[in-house]
Order: structure tokens, then C-alpha cells, then sequence
């Protein structure tokens, strides 16, 4: 190794003192040294003051999900002890765990906050979108999405994408341009400087933000387990009737029933739980006993699967399958 | 291939959160086809940060190219364009632990017309990791990067000399490219540069040390070094700085003890506050003490903080009604900067059009945007010799200085002596595009004068 230590080359203008010249050592224990999740709160908190500061009507996607959940949980600690001053917003599938959106109602309502939830199945009564072959309501979910941001001028939409969990999310900004038609160029990204986030936009133009973008599926986990943060209970390991579908386990339930002999052969109770949570009719249980956050946090260490790979039968439609829904306008 | 014991297999993550400075921020900058993929594909793929399901979508991808093994660069390059095309267009963000810390790594490219997203993924970063291709030895995209790293005050640079297997793992071009390497580096200002001799894709000295194949090398591991390495700066030698991003004001709070709550929420931008602090709120040169510090923990279990450091966010009360805003800065009274409407900066150029004196532009500093227009564009930096060359405009990716005149004051400092105070942006005012990355003062005089540069930086 050679290390060049400039200091060490400068005229020296007295006799040498030991301290003088630190040797490259191990990082230091200081006490004035943040952790790992102390480091990732304080700067996903700054994230969002920024937003509220520098733009006029920011909403915050909220879908009961874990990730919004911590996202939000940020927002509170942010401008604590006042209110979180920003409306949050959901697009209702139609598909969802009903034990989501009860949450998602209770949280709103505890917190006190607005919530605008754009719907799907809307769309599809008034002939506006159609019911995909597949069945997913996932692709669906940009129009109404896009629709409601431009209907409610919203400016700054955050959401609780992270860059860990997929390889077209892995190139995002934190602030990241969206065109009038809600379009993402991710071959012509702005710079990104230092922590000064660039938020200058066109009217009809808006800007997606991503306080988590740095957070790792594991670091929510130890976060939510450190903050006490409650649920949907669906999280947790819990007795399911189930099927395969594409090796995927999913849900038997209103908007995910067997469609052939062999999936209908499949239908069996088990432990299962959910590593994320979306349209019941492509998001797939895990097999899992972990009935604690702690239990979670270990299964999520030990892990050989990504998030999305046990979980989400869209983005196994191709290798790009995330970047061309983002890029039309998708979270 | 290595001889030692591999720092990641036997310990394991650990899950709890009591360990502090372990979070480290690297971007990885190379020319094209030295193998910078490669080597972050097998930094994560030893370290055992791939998953079984990212490695099969790979090996899928590799057999239908015709490819006879995975080819590890697809793990990073995430674009369809850049799938296509077999390069980077832009920084991707991957994350990987070892049992000593946690890794944020900014995966930048290589060809010169995507600096500005070198820029971007080197300007958060505590180590740059840099490679060479040992047979090809130090190019000008190297020096660029270089200079690059040097501008922005990267505390570490990380030189991998890659393909070293191609050399015949040769002692002597090892110590000649280091030698290059560390004269490049002194004439451009590099703080603290490190060289290592790898191959990305055999896997020497990687993760594990290849005494086999270097036996000549006594140095650590990629990995190793990575884990030893201290994080960026230190809150206990800087001054206190806290731009004030928000104030806080809940005059219809639910809890009626917060009907008169005034705080000022921020992040501390550098040093250490403690309550009962006099400072400054600048520009306004108003002075007064610090009350309180509140973050929602603390209001919500009645504990009171006594201080707070960098870069935690937090919630400032003053002792004295003043007048106080975003924008504005709150700083140590003993040692406040100065204020000023005529700034002196090095720009790294990032706009498609050139940059021309009399050019209309907004300013971002900290948390504050003003107007400015450019009064004159003093020279750019020749990359070959280090020297400020004459100049009357800069173009993309050109690194220069320049002067500026602000519509308001900032309290602007040296960059080369506070990264998060010295630092800021200029904006198209028409389309909002990011157009430089500015570093107040002159920037570059550590490039052309290493000797003097501030004692602060040793590491």
C-alpha cells in the first residue's frame, strides 16, 4: 500500500509532536459519531423539511405499506411537535388486504391528516382502464396516480421507494424530475450535489422524492423494531390459505382465486407472512415463523432472495419491467 | 486465491444499531473498460451481498448473450440503455454490509460526456475508489477524476491498479503505476491516496490477499482497507453551522404547552452546539443564545438535549425573539463567517451550453437561493499540467473559476476548509436545470499549491 500523507511532506516549523501526524486507523468510536439508522433518519428528515420548504402542495404516498409507514413516521418526527403539514395520498387498487387499508384509516385519522385515495376500480366502472388478462390492477395504478397529482396540483409527491430494491430504483435521484405527462428520463438525470437538493421545476412539471432512497430492507426493519413502530398485521407470520401460482405463493381471496386445476389442487393452509405489501392479486406470501419484528429482522439477515424477487410477480414480466413503468410515470 | 481468512466469512452482520461511524459512502470512478463493473460486481458478489434470484436474472441474461460465465457488471448496470450498450450512463447505489460497517457505494461512469454524474455520486462520498487498467496506466480520464476528487475534497482516494493478472502480476509496472499515481495525485491536490494492485475478475486482493499471485504486495485488501478507513469529518474540530431549513410554529398544536413553541429546524452542517451557546444568525448579524434543542424524541419523553453535532437534525429555540428564517444561517458567534454578495468560486461546469461572463444564474447555498449573474470567468484548469489556464468561457465538464455577483448576501465560506458551508449550486433560472457544482474560494489551490493546503485535512 502506499499512502501519501500530505501533512507529512509540509515544512515542519518546530520540533514534531506525536500528535501531530494520525496514522489511518479504524473508524473512530466517538461519541459524537452517529449510528447507522441515527444517520439515515437524520438525513431521510432533512429530506422532507426541504420538500415543505421549497415547494407549495407536497403529499406523501401512503399506502400502509412499511415503507410509507416509516416514510411517514419521519414526517411526524420532522416538524414534531407540530403537525405533519401535508396530505397523504393512496392509489387504491382495488385489490388490497382489507387489514391494509384498515390501517391505513386508523394511522390517517390518529395523526391526524387528510387523505386522498385515488381509485383504480373507478377507472375501470367508467370504462377508463381495462382489467388487465393477467389480472394485476399493478401497471393500472400510474393513470389515477398521475390524474390525482395534476387534479390536486400537487408539486412534490414523496414516496417510499428505496434504491436497494431494484435495479432501475438503484438510479434514482432523491429528487427526481417528472415531466408534464408524469414522465421519468433516466438518461438525462440532473446532477446531484452534496445534500443541496435541486426542486426547481416547470409548471406541470413535479418532482417524486425519496427520503428512504438509502435505506435498505434491513435497515427498515431494525428501524421499525427500534421505533416501536405498530403494523398491518400481515407483516407477521400468521395462517393463510394459499396456492401456487408462477412459484409464487398467493392469497385464495376475492381478487387472487385459483384459475386452473393445478393451482385449485395447490390450495392448502400455511405459516406464511408478507415482505411486501400491494395488489393481493400479484403479491406473494413468504413461508416464514417470524411472528416478531425481531424474528423479522433475522429472517431478513439471513435471506438469498431480494424483496421483490419472492414477492412481486410484475417484475418478473422482464428485465427492464420496473424501468418502463417508472418511466411512464409509476411510483 | 487468497490466503488469510476473508473478513466476511466467519462474522457475521451485526443486527443491533450501537456501533457509530461505521456508515461508509464510497464512489467507484474508471475509464472505460477498466473493468469498474466487474469490480463492484465482485465486491458484492464476495462480500455475499448478491442474492440467489439478482445472481440467477444475471447468469439468465449472460446465457443468452452467449456468454460462457455471469458477467458481473449486469448486477450494476440497471438501464435498459445501458444493458444495451455495455456501459454506465449513470450512478446506480448499491448497499453492502461486512461485520465491521455498512456501505453506501455510488457506481459512477466512466466516459466523459457522464462526469457530471461522476460528480454527483463523488460529492457525498468519504472514499473514491478509482481504477486503472494496468497495462493502459493513467489516462486523462484519470487525472479528471483525480482532480475531480481533489476539488471536492474527498477525504480518501482508493487507486485499484486492475488487471494486474494481465501484467504478469508484475512488481515492477505495479511500483512504476503507483509512483505515477502518487505524482498525479501530489500535483493535483489529493489528500490521502492509496494504491492496490487487483484483478476484478480473478479476484486478487479484492476481498481476500493474494500472497500467491503478489506476494510483493504487503498492503491490505480492497475490502480491508474500505473497513478501515475513518468516515468524513469530524464534528469536534469543526465550527457550528446550522442552516435553518424550517421554522416550526404550531400555533394550533393540540397540545396547548406548544401554542407559543418557536424552534428552528435544520441540520447541523458542522460542528457541535450546546445550550447556553451564543451565536449569530446571519446575514443578519443578530446575536443571542441557544435556549434549547428539540428533536421529537426528546419533546415527546421530556428528557432535555444538552447538544447536538453534525449532521444530526434537529430543532434550535433562541433566547431572544429575533427575526429568523429559512435561509439563514446560525452559527458560532466566536467564530461566524463572513457575508458576502461577491463570491469567488471553482466551478465543476455541468451545463450543456457554455458558461459566459454576464450569464444570469440562481445561487443554492446551504438552504438559501439567491440571484446571481457571473462577472468573469478567470481561467480553467489544464488537467495535464495542473495549471489555471486563461480562459473566457467554460464548457461541459470543464473545471474553472470564476467570480460572482449575488442579489443578496450568503454566508459563504471556504470550501476548503467546510465542505457543507463552502458548497453550492448554480441553477438555469428558466428550466431549473443544475448547471455547475460550485465550491466557494479558490478551490483549487491545493491543486496548484498542495503544501499549503489546511492542516484539517490530515487524516
Amino acid at each position: 500500500m502506499t499512502t501519501i500523507d500530505l501533512t507529512t511532506d509540509a515544512p515542519s516549523a518546530g520540533p514534531s509532536t506525536p500528535d501531530a501526524a494520525p496514522t489511518p486507523t479504524a473508524a473512530l468510536p466517538s461519541a459524537r459519531r452517529l449510528t447507522q439508522l441515527d444517520a439515515l433518519e437524520s438525513e431521510g428528515i432533512h429530506i422532507i423539511r426541504e420538500v415543505v420548504a421549497e415547494f407549495e402542495r407536497p403529499v406523501l404516498l401512503f399506502s400502509g405499506g412499511k415503507d410509507s409507514v416509516v416514510m411517514l413516521h419521519l414526517a411526524v418526527k420532522a416538524f414534531a411537535p407540530g403537525p405533519v403539514p401535508f396530505p397523504v395520498l393512496h392509489v387504491d387498487t382495488g385489490h388490497n388486504f382489507p387489514e391494509v387499508l384498515a390501517y391505513r384509516d386508523a394511522t390517517a385519522q390518529r395523526l391526524g391528516l387528510r387523505l386522498e385515495v385515488a381509485r383504480v376500480q373507478d377507472y375501470i366502472d367508467d370504462g377508463r382502464l381495462r382489467e388487465r388478462a393477467d389480472g394485476t390492477r399493478n401497471p393500472l395504478q400510474t393513470q389515477p396516480l398521475l390524474d390525482a397529482i395534476s387534479d390536486h396540483r400537487f408539486d412534490a409527491v414523496f414516496g417510499g421507494g428505496r434504491r436497494d430494491e431494484e435495479k432501475a430504483r438503484a438510479k434514482e435521484r432523491v429528487f427526481s424530475l417528472r415531466d408534464e405527462f408524469g414522465q421519468w428520463d433516466p438518461r438525462n438525470q440532473r446532477p446531484e450535489l452534496w445534500n443541496l437538493y435541486n426542486g426547481r421545476h416547470r409548471p406541470g412539471e413535479h418532482v417524486r422524492v425519496f427520503p428512504l432512497s438509502n435505506w435498505t430492507e434491513l435497515d427498515v426493519w431494525r428501524y421499525i423494531a427500534r421505533e416501536r413502530i405498530e403494523l398491518p398485521a400481515l407483516y407477521y407470520a400468521h395462517e393463510r390459505e394459499v396456492f401456487d401460482r408462477d412459484g409464487m405463493l398467493l392469497a385464495v381471496g376475492p381478487y387472487s382465486a385459483p384459475r386452473t386445476d393445478a393451482e385449485a389442487a395447490s390450495v392448502r393452509t400455511e405459516t406464511v407472512r408478507y415482505r411486501t405489501v400491494g395488489d393481493m392479486s400479484c403479491t406473494g406470501a413468504v413461508r416464514s415463523d417470524a411472528a416478531g419484528v425481531e424474528d423479522v429482522i433475522a429472517e431478513v439477515a439471513a435471506t438469498r432472495i431480494t424483496e421483490r424477487g419472492a414477492t412481486r410477480a410484475d417484475d418478473r414480466l422482464s428485465e427492464a419491467a420496473m424501468e418502463d413503468r417508472k418511466k411512464e410515470g409509476y411510483f | 486465491m487468497g490466503t488469510q481468512t476473508s473478513t466476511v466469512e466467519g462474522e457475521s452482520v451485526p443486527l443491533d444499531d450501537t456501533r457509530r461511524g461505521t456508515l461508509l459512502r464510497l464512489a467507484t470512478a474508471g475509464s472505460v473498460d477498466d473493468g469498474k463493473s466487474t469490480l463492484v460486481g465482485r465486491l458484492l458478489f464476495d462480500s455475499k451481498s448478491v442474492l440467489a434470484d439478482q445472481l440467477d436474472a444475471v447468469e439468465r441474461v449472460s446465457r443468452d448473450r452467449g456468454l460462457e460465465t455471469a458477467d458481473l457488471a449486469l448486477l450494476t448496470d440497471g438501464l435498459r440503455a445501458e444493458r444495451e450498450q455495455g456501459i454506465t450512463i449513470d450512478v446506480a447505489y448499491r448497499y453492502f454490509a461486512t461485520a465491521r460497517r455498512s456501505f453506501i457505494l455510488a457506481d459512477c461512469p466512466g466516459h466523459v460526456q457522464y462526469t457530471r454524474n461522476t460528480v454527483t455520486g463523488a460529492s457525498t462520498a468519504d472514499v473514491v475508489v478509482l481504477l486503472i487498467d494496468a497495462r493502459k496506466g493513467l489516462l486523462e480520464q484519470t487525472r479528471r477524476h483525480l482532480a475531480v476528487a481533489s476539488l471536492l475534497r474527498v477525504p480518501h482516494v482508493v487507486v485499484a491498479v486492475n488487471k494486474i493478472d494481465l501484467v504478469d502480476y508484475g512488481e515492477a509496472r505495479y511500483a512504476e503505476l503507483a509512483a505515477d499515481i502518487r505524482a498525479a495525485a501530489t500535483s493535483l491536490g489529493v489528500g490521502d491516496v492509496h494504491t492496490i494492485p487487483v484483478s476484478a475478475l480473478v479476484g486478487d486482493n479484492v476481498v481476500d490477499r493474494s500472497s500467491a499471485n503478489t506476494p510483493w504486495y504487503d498492503g491490505p485488501s480492497l475490502l480491508e482497507l474500505l473497513e478501515e478507513l475513518p468516515t468524513g469529518d469530524d464534528p469536534e474540530t469543526e465550527s457550528f453551522r446550522f442552516p435553518v431549513q424550517v421554522v416550526i410554529r404550531p400555533q394550533a398544536a393540540a397540545d396547548e404547552r406548544y401554542r407559543d413553541y418557536r424552534g428552528y429546524a435544520g441540520q447541523v452542517a458542522s460542528g457541535v452546539v450546546t445550550v447556553g451557546d451564543e451565536v449569530v444568525v446571519l446575514p443578519s448579524g443578530r446575536r443571542t443564545t441557544v435556549a434549547g434543542i428539540d428533536t421529537a424524541d426528546s419533546l415527546a419523553s421530556g428528557e432535555t438535549l444538552t447538544e447536538a453535532f453534525a449532521p444530526q437534525s434537529v430543532t434550535i429555540r433562541l433566547t431572544d425573539d429575533v427575526d429568523v428564517a429559512r435561509g439563514d444561517l446560525i452559527a458560532a458567534a466566536a467564530e461566524a463567517p463572513d457575508v458576502t454578495q461577491d463570491v469567488e468560486g471553482t466551478l465543476a461546469w455541468l451545463g450543456d451550453r457554455p458558461l459566459l461572463p454576464g450569464a444570469r444564474v440562481l445561487l443554492k447555498h446551504t438552504t438559501r437561493t439567491v440571484q446571481a449573474v457571473v462577472r468573469d470567468v478567470v481561467g480553467r484548469l489544464d488537467l495535464d499540467t495542473a495549471e489555471l489556464e486563461p480562459a473566457e468561457r467554460l464548457e461541459l465538464n470543464d473545471i474553472g473559476r470564476v467570480t460572482l455577483r449575488l442579489a443578496a448576501p450568503v454566508a459563504a465560506e471556504e470550501y476548503v476548509v467546510a465542505r457543507r458551508t463552502g458548497a453550492f449550486l448554480l441553477v438555469d433560472a428558466q428550466d431549473g436545470g443544475t448547471l455547475a457544482a460550485g465550491m466557494v474560494g479558490d478551490a483549487l489551490a491545493a491543486v496548484r499549491r498542495p503544501a499549503e493546503r489546511p492542516g484539517s485535512y490530515a487524516i
